[in-house]
């Protein structure tokens, strides 16, 4: 199942976050960094899947922005990696044409439980 | 909509942003305050812009009320303004709460879809358990209703799962459970998905409740994969119909067992089959979308051709599916073939079909750019692995090894030493792998590799001659890693004599050659080393004159390391007192250790490596292996040692000689491994190490060996050996003074807790220790530690905890506690584990202090003044006057003196403000009679404290750690 959802920048800042399970808001500031570094440190000739303590970070880029799943062992990583593209062409077709700064601007709260 | 307020400032500077939003909410402020009521859009308007406030990062704390109302606004954008903001600020207010239930329960009933849907979107994302009570039991209804929209039903499914997650025991199980099921053939394919994920989830707790979905999750499949790609309208992406609904329905299978029904089962395999022909036939489309869609389905479709492992058609033909992506360009994909080629290793009907791809996956290791994937490589290489290929996979895993990544190189190294015994076909390929293992990776072949070396050498004598041959070969080399220092070291003192009648490495060549790396070692290793010196005068006597030099040299008899000074003050004695038969018999060669579970083995699946434990599972593949490979047998000819070694363990071992063994074999894996030498360990049996030098020790106290220096500090640890307390050990401590329960300790790693409960002169205390990491703590040891003279003060007897403790875990010790007579330090409490390989250790003060032994008693006021002038001499005497510093609240004193044990007299003391007590502190040996009288002043913001018992070191302790607490 998926745990986390974030969308961040090649800054490594956070835009927009939901966790599906409950984790303290001071733990995921850590868990943001880390994720983020373990990601942000790849290169595209790398898989877009990263084995992150006891889970999996299924990630894509889209320009500047990169937006990761958290999920647990028993979920289908290709499934996951096409849902995140699914999820862009959504935003795509829903707000036309979504670019970087629209997410930047939208989502500067970190507190959105909008997903 | 006028939200373009705040909006406008973004982008200019903080402050500009600040000023804009605190006028922004005054404004609003009044709006909400103000006397003419606001109508609908209005408000809707300004909580719209509240919202907004709170997203950018601003505290909010007002407007919830509005919020309310416009729930029950009848026009849509109102009541989703409402939602959004309730569902975003949650709110406590008990009152609140009970409006927002009220308007959510309206509209659940109000058959509205819309409304319908907004109630069920603010309830799962609340989620709270408030709201689970509140409607858990209403949303199955709506689910399974004839008349629900299926948008409805789509919202209520996904609700229902949120609040089964959240809180399972709220969802009643019932008649609707086997309506839900039906769901999966429901006309609208949003309905079907939400309800796959559903199902999948309650399931799992209760299988044989949906044991009904295995047929229809069947022929839901059947219609999608035999669609044509433009079947399903909205639900087909990039040319594949309905691919996640597809991948949730293979995944909903493996929950279940293959299907029963003969019709259903060739249904499905049908439906598997036209998956993996698919995979062969032309792509309808050049998108990258759309085969990442389709090959989605396939890894699932193998996955549950691998979970049924029962048609070996498929699972060959999956095995050559993925054999295929092994060599496709993109990485995705040939990281997933590696991976799931892993579990198929593990399957009787395909493992000849994965080995046939051994060399494009030695390849991968080779020239994969990407780490994890060379680590998915090195797994099925791993998994793959048998007799037939193991001296490939071996040497090219050896050759890896020099290059690999750092983060993995422990585990290939665990790898290969596994590898190389379960496959050896001779004992000279073994020892030949695992020295080349520690010249390429010394530093990451841990103990349990080396030990594990030497257990097998000790246990197989065809072995012995070559290994010793091959340790002075590579010990040869100008650098040496210090672990084939210590697997030289070892086998050179047992063995040396094999290879003794070389000239090139006779006696004194062998030991110039070890002695020559002396110098540069650990002190461990130094200590091994002088061990194998004093073996060597047993051995070979020539050279007891050379070795008595290098033992007296100041350098080791005045060593500043304890341990290096002992050993050599005593193989000195030992070698110029001992006869030449008492020396023989003392240093005999070591006897073989006991069969058991390679350790290196427990290690790599502690450390859960993906298909660490399937390659390895003795059993089908290789049931004929088991006469070389299962494990070394013991060989009795060489079991000559005096006395059995189970007695002499104990130069390091900490368990006290009384500590029960631990219940062997009992089929668990970990208590096997901690459990299986002659005198458990925690975290690892007997190791060659302490074995070989615990031989060493006096067999008992008759022996000849009796003149040696006292080994008492050797072999019972004291405090000292575990460091002191940490610096708040005492803070702790004063904690617990008038308290029994709490957390003792808490580090980012750790946690301790404490419920005790004591009675005379008895306790017994249960502490708590929380892995608070979620990696797994290995060779955890608690150890209670009476420092000093309290042995005879107090005596504590525990019990045994798991040497591992698994992260987010919570292990339990009982410690039993007798007062034998009045003490006045605590034992120590030392933990000592390893995190992530890192040695942790720490001491602190275990909270029994002497008032726990106090047993009030109740006494008139006469009485009281009575036995209070009788100890009257000053030393019985002990006083304090000492400042506050805690607020002066009576009834929070009285709790303290309440929790220290004493009975307060009420109507003793003539000054009401002052507190009396007594009581009787109760000890095997003696009772101690203790009168107290505290009395505050609350305008010095002072106290002073009076204490009288018939002995003077009680009343001063008690009046120390009395005084503390206020």
């Amino acid at each position: 199942m998926i745990k986390f959802f974030l969308m961040v920048n090649k800054q490594g800042q956070t835009r927009l976050s939901k966790y599906y399970e409950h984790v303290d808001i001071n733990k995921r500031t850590i868990l943001e960094t880390e994720v983020i570094k373990s990601c942000l440190s790849r290169s595209s000739e790398q898989c877009s899947f990263v084995e992150y303590k006891d889970f999996k970070l299924i990630y894509r880029q889209y320009a500047a922005l990169f937006i990761v799943v958290g999920v647990n062992d028993t979920e289908n990583e290709m499934a996951i990696y096409e849902f995140i593209h699914n999820f862009v062409e959504v935003l795509d077709e829903y707000f036309s044409r979504v670019t970087f700064w629209l997410i930047l601007y939208c989502e500067r709260g970190k507190n959105t439980s909008w997903g | 909509m006028a939200t373009a307020g705040p909006c406008n400032t973004i982008g200019k500077s903080k402050e500009a942003e600040i000023k804009r939003i605190n006028k922004e909410l005054a404004n609003i402020r009044s709006k909400f305050k103000g006397d003419k009521a606001l109508d609908g859009y209005s408000k809707k308007k300004y909580v719209c812009k509240l919202l907004f406030i709170f997203l950018l990062g601003h505290d909010i704390d007002f407007g919830h009320m509005e919020a309310v109302n416009l729930l029950s606004s009848n026009k849509y954008t109102e009541k989703q303004i409402g939602y959004l903001f309730i569902s975003v600020l949650v709110n406590s207010n008990s009152e609140l709460i009970r409006l927002i239930n009220n308007a959510i329960k309206n509209d659940l009933a109000s058959r509205n879809p819309t409304f319908m849907c907004l109630a069920l979107h603010c309830i799962a994302n609340v989620g709270s358990r408030e709201m689970g009570e509140a409607f858990a039991a209403d949303i199955p209804r709506i689910l399974v209703a004839g008349d629900s929209m299926d948008s409805v039903k789509q919202s209520a499914a996904l609700c229902l799962l949120r609040l089964y997650k959240a809180s399972p025991d709220l969802v009643p199980m019932g008649e609707w459970t086997a309506r839900v099921v039906h769901l999966l053939n429901d006309q609208h394919m949003g309905v079907v998905t939400a309800a796959v994920s559903l199902i999948t989830c309650l399931c799992k707790k209760n299988p044989d409740d949906f044991k009904t979905c295995i047929s229809l999750a069947v022929s839901r499949l059947s219609r999608i994969v035999s669609s044509a790609s433009t079947d399903l309208q909205d639900y087909t992406y990039y040319f594949v119909p309905a691919p996640w609904l597809s991948v949730k329905l293979l995944r909903l299978l493996q929950c279940y067992p293959p299907p029963e029904d003969a019709a259903v089962k060739g249904r499905l395999v049908e439906c598997l089959e036209t998956v993996l022909n698919k995979a062969q036939e032309p792509p309808k489309s050049k998108k990258v979308q759309h085969s990442n869609a389709k090959n989605a389905i396939l890894f699932e479709t193998i996955s549950l051709i691998i979970h049924y492992d029962s048609e070996p058609n498929l699972l060959v033909r999956a095995c050559n599916q993925l054999g295929q992506f092994l060599q496709h360009r993109e990485t995705n994909l040939r990281y997933l073939a590696l991976e799931s080629m892993c579990t198929l290793a593990s399957s009787e009907f395909s493992h000849e079909a994965v080995k046939t791809h051994i060399d494009t996956v030695i390849n991968a290791l080779k020239t994969e750019r990407d780490v994890s994937v060379r680590q998915r490589a090195a797994d099925l290489l791993y998994a793959m692995c048998d007799r037939s290929n193991a001296k490939q996979i071996v040497s090219e895993m050896l050759r890896y090894l020099e290059t690999a990544d750092y983060a993995i190189r422990e585990e290939i190294v665990l790898k290969v030493a596994i590898l190389a015994e379960k496959y050896a076909v001779d004992y000279s390929w073994y020892v030949d792998t695992i020295l080349n293992l520690i010249r390429i990776a010394g530093d990451y072949v841990s103990e349990e590799v080396w030990y594990r070396v030497l257990q097998i050498v000790t246990n197989r004598d065809d072995v012995q001659g070559y290994a010793a041959k091959t340790v002075f070969e590579a010990l040869q080399a100008p650098a040496c890693h210090e672990n084939m220092v210590k697997v030289g070291g070892y086998i050179l003192g047992e063995f040396g004599n094999l290879i003794a009648g070389d000239p090139r490495s006779s006696p004194p060549v062998q030991f110039s050659l070890l002695h020559s790396k002396f110098h540069l070692c650990s002190v461990a290793t130094r200590a091994l080393l002088l061990s194998t010196y004093i073996k060597f005068i047993n051995l070979f006597p020539e050279t007891k004159a050379t070795i008595q030099g290098v033992l007296r040299a100041g350098s080791q008899l005045r060593n500043a390391d304890v341990e290096l000074q002992q050993r050599a003050v005593e193989y000195l004695t030992l070698s110029s007192v001992a006869s030449t038969d008492v020396l023989a018999t003392v240093l005999e060669e070591m006897p073989p250790f006991p069969e058991r579970e390679s350790s290196i083995l427990a290690k790599l699946k502690r450390k859960k490596g993906p298909g660490a434990a399937s390659a390895l599972d003795d059993g089908r593949r290789d049931a004929s292996s088991n006469d070389i490979n299962g494990g070394v047998e013991p060989t009795p000819s060489t079991v000559s040692t005096p006395s059995p070694s189970a007695d002499l363990l104990g130069l390091r071992a900490a368990p006290p000689p009384a500590a029960p063994q631990a219940p062997a074999g009992a089929g668990n894996l970990l208590v096997d491994v901690s459990s299986d030498g002659p005198v458990a360990q925690p975290g690892l049996g007997p190791t060659p190490e302490e074995a070989f030098l615990s031989e060493l020790e006096p067999p008992a106290p008759e022996s000849p060996m009796a003149l040696l220096a006292d080994p008492a500090p050797a072999a019972d640890p004291g405090p000292e050996d575990f460091g002191s307390p940490i610096p708040e050990a005492d803070e702790l401590l004063n904690k617990f003074v008038c308290k029994n329960n709490g957390v003792l300790f808490e580090n980012q790693l750790l946690q301790i807790g404490v419920k005790s409960e004591f009675r005379q002169n008895l306790g017994r205390m249960y502490l708590f220790y929380g892995n608070k990491t979620s990696v797994q703590f290995q060779s955890f040891t608690p150890t209670v530690v009476h420092p000093g003279d309290l042995q005879t003060q107090l005596a504590v007897q525990t019990k045994r905890v798991a040497a591992q403790v698994d992260g987010g875990a919570q292990v339990q010790q009982v410690l039993n506690i007798e007062c034998l007579r009045d003490f006045l330090t605590p034992p120590l409490l030392s933990v000592r584990f390893r995190y992530g390989g890192a040695p942790q250790s720490l001491t602190l003060k275990l909270p029994v202090t002497i008032n726990k032994f106090f047993q009030p008693t109740e006494m008139a006021a006469q009485d009281f003044f009575q036995r209070w002038k009788q100890l009257s001499l000053p030393q019985q005497e002990a006083q304090k006057i000492f400042k506050a510093t805690h607020p002066m609240d009576a009834e929070v004193t009285k709790a303290k003196l309440l929790g220290f044990g004493s009975a307060l007299l009420d109507n003793v003391d003539p000054n009401p403000e002052n507190f009396v007590g007594a009581g009787i502190i109760q000890t095997k040996a003696l009772q101690v009679g203790c009168l107290l009288r505290l009395e505050p002043n609350a305008q010095a913001q002072m106290y002073r404290l009076t204490l009288r018992t018939s002995k003077e070191s009680v009343s001063r302790h008690l009046c120390e750690l009395l005084a503390q607490q206020f």
